[in-house]
């Protein structure tokens, strides 16, 4: 009998758990949780996107924000299973993050199949927003263009005009190979030569001295977080700095530059879309993430997760509703952007979130003034120049308006 | 410029130096890998962990206690043998005798506990070591930039090979640890603490993996998992050299490392493949390895 009552009870409640469900906004943040990219997305971008959700006091519209996530271990299919499992049956309404360009591409496909909403902070491809555009996508931090065009530019502007790639032997270290090279030719200097080597390789001197050989002015890393770490240890025990060559790093986060050390790091230059540093708004943002990360300040991809589940969350407070995924992404993309990390900004019609790059140089050890005191600016790149252009593209959504 | 099947001789020279200083890691720790699986019939699969605790350890000494290089290089290896002894007494003693697929489960669980835990702390990332004062800079060889730090791994790696090689073929010790491997009942027969030999030999080797994480600190970055990344490769030639055999790894470590050196000069695409597929071939042709003793 007592039983009996309790299942009763039981079945009363289900049908208002089930209603409840429905009625909550639920973002997944779909990252490297325990590889090669862990530190500069990974747990980290699950509590800056917390971050943004207490900012609207952990409600939006009347709807409850709950923000849980996933490991996709940097595997297309994982991450697919993830993502069509957390949209069916988890009742996720958005995904961000989700570096890796593979995994991207392939959660972006989703997304529009399910009108959902997809904002990516953490890949690089610029295909995102080119020939794979969709009008459930939006790109928010970074892409490989625009890193091309800010470090491959003001590296041969600055009289490094003979190039040589170490380039990581997989679509994402092909395409920033690609569009660095395209920059370099065009403004007037030359590739000599280049060398692919696998992902995750642990020692780089027989690559470099192949670079060495080459007597190019720039060693280009098309690479990425431990390739580009190991690279640029190895290159400054083997003198290669001192030999008078200069090493471009093309993608290039402050977690890497944390692992190496100013001493072996500083006078790199790289592009960044985000440095806690920068100014007042970005110091306190980050200085209460890093009291929630155990005193880590937060990569651009961190902060990118932050900024666009923020603004994901004013375009479902302007439509009262976040059940059109496309709804969602054209009122994202009406509202003007303005958040602590970025500042003000817009997203275009093919989902580039546009706003200014930084060109930076790493200090010297006795510039720094303590743990993570790093970069030095050497030039803001004005939003108008830092992305490819939008007929550029290939967007077909571009085209339809056209 | 004189070329040898399109590369310069001067690059090729390089290259092979190249070779032989990661052929060094390679021989260092299929060394322990050797000892250990010869005398206790373990696949210590948590070899890797170990060598990462040793290059940890030495990054905590010198980031909380201000312990530099050169004393790490001691107390490091030391610290990780005592742990492996308290492992081996704990743990591994227990499956003795029974199928080495247990102490390969066991083993690898150890590895993926350590790992999970360091990487919880220290992410992966991983965390910059300077290489020691006095070894920084280097030669110019001509044909290359000798790094002097690299020139001290290579020294150091054959000295120690040398060093055990010596020990367990022309000294007392030696000769017990041989014998117990062949018939370990009958050694005990004639009053020779046959579990305390174990314990030994297991710490020692396990220690010579911390060395080599020592070693390699300021080469690589310390990060939780560079012992992952290269167990795998020190597997295959363990297995190449002959499981157990002494010799074979360290003539084999060597060997691979050149191997791979030259393959990143004319096909580097392949060069994280090259050494399973010597491992293939040399299994087709000789099951038991180079240095292998069919029984």
């Amino acid at each position: 009998m007592r039983i009996a009552s309790r299942l009763l009870a039981l079945a009363c409640l289900l049908p208002l758990a089930a209603m409840a469900e429905e009625k909550v906004v639920k973002i997944g943040v779909l990252n490297d949780m325990s590889g090669l990219y862990a530190d500069l997305s990974g747990s980290g971008s699950v509590e800056a996107a917390k971050m943004a959700a207490e900012e609207f006091g952990n409600k939006v519209a009347g709807m409850p924000i709950q923000i849980v996530g996933a490991d996709h271990q940097n595997k297309p299919d994982i991450g697919s299973g993830i993502a069509t499992k957390w949209y069916d049956v988890d009742g996720v309404d958005a995904i961000v993050d989700v570096p890796n360009s593979g995994v991207a591409l392939a959660v972006a496909k989703i997304t529009a199949d399910k009108n959902k909403v997809f904002i990516d902070s953490g890949a690089a491809t610029s295909d995102l927003t080119g020939k794979a555009c969709t009008p459930n996508t939006v790109h928010w931090t970074y892409d490989t263009w625009s890193l091309a065009n800010g470090t491959g530019k003001a590296v041969v502007k600055a009289g490094g005009d003979t190039w040589f790639f170490l380039t990581a032997d997989y679509a994402f270290g092909k395409a920033l190979e690609r569009d660095t090279r395209a920059v370099v030719e065009a403004n007037g200097g030359k590739v000599l030569g280049s060398v692919l080597h696998p992902l995750n390789t642990a020692d780089f001197s027989s690559f470099l001295l192949q670079a060495q050989a080459s007597k190019a002015k720039i060693i280009g890393l098309a690479n990425a977080g431990g390739d580009t770490i190991n690279s640029i240890k190895s290159a400054a025990e083997f003198g290669i700095v001192q030999g008078g060559q200069k090493l471009a790093g093309l993608l290039v986060f402050i977690t890497d530059i944390h692992a190496l050390g100013l001493k072996t790091a500083n006078g790199l230059q790289l592009t960044s879309a985000f440095y806690w540093d920068r100014d007042d708004k970005t110091r306190a943002w980050s200085k209460k993430f890093a009291a929630r990360m155990n005193g880590r300040m937060p990569s651009m991809v961190q902060a990118g997760v932050y900024a666009g589940v923020l603004h994901y969350l004013k375009a479902v407070q302007a439509l009262k509703s976040d059940q059109d995924g496309k709804a969602v992404v054209a009122k994202m993309k009406a509202l003007p952007t303005d958040d602590p990390a970025f500042g003000k900004g817009t997203i275009r019609a093919d989902g580039r979130k546009i706003h200014p790059m930084y060109l930076y140089e790493v200090k010297k050890p006795a510039e720094s003034k303590g743990p993570w005191d790093y970069y030095k600016l050497v030039r803001e790149i004005p939003a108008s120049e830092a992305f490819r252009p939008l007929d550029q593209g290939e967007c077909p959504l571009v085209a339809a308006k056209k | 410029m004189i070329t040898f099947l399109g590369v310069p001789i001067q690059a090729l020279f390089s290259q092979l130096l190249v070779g032989l200083i990661n052929g060094s890691f390679y021989a260092l720790l299929s060394l322990g890998l050797a000892i250990i699986f010869g005398l206790l019939n373990v696949i210590n699969f948590c070899h890797g962990a170990m060598y990462m605790l040793g290059a940890l350890l030495a990054w905590l000494m010198l980031e909380h206690l201000g312990i530099g290089y050169w004393p790490a290089l001691i107390i490091s290896p030391m610290m990780v043998g005592l742990f492996g002894m308290v492992i081996e007494r704990t743990m591994i003693k227990r499956i003795a005798g029974l199928d080495p697929l247990y102490g390969l489960l066991l083993t690898f669980g150890l590895a993926l506990i350590i790992q999970g835990v360091a990487r919880n702390y220290f992410g992966v990332s991983g965390e910059p070591y300077e290489i020691p004062p006095q070894l920084t800079g280097g030669k110019n060889l001509g044909f290359m930039f000798l790094p002097n730090y690299r020139a001290w791994v290579v020294l150091v790696s054959v000295l120690i090979c040398a060093l055990t090689w010596f020990v367990t073929e022309r000294t007392r010790l030696g000769s017990y640890l041989r014998a117990a491997t062949e018939n370990p009942l009958l050694v005990q027969a004639f009053g020779i603490n046959v579990p305390q030999l174990i314990t030994v030999t297991y710490g020692l080797g396990v220690g010579l993996a911390a060395l080599a994480g020592v070693m390699a600190a300021p080469i690589y970055r310390v990060n939780p998992l560079m012992g992952a990344d290269l167990i795998i490769v020190v597997f295959a030639v363990v297995v190449i050299g002959g499981m157990g055999s002494i010799l074979g790894s360290i003539v084999t470590g060597f060997g691979l490392g050149v191997v791979e050196g030259l393959t990143k000069v004319y096909y580097p695409e392949a060069s994280n493949t090259v050494v399973f597929v010597i491992m293939a071939i040399v299994l087709l042709v000789k099951p038991a390895g180079l240095f292998g003793r069919t029984t």
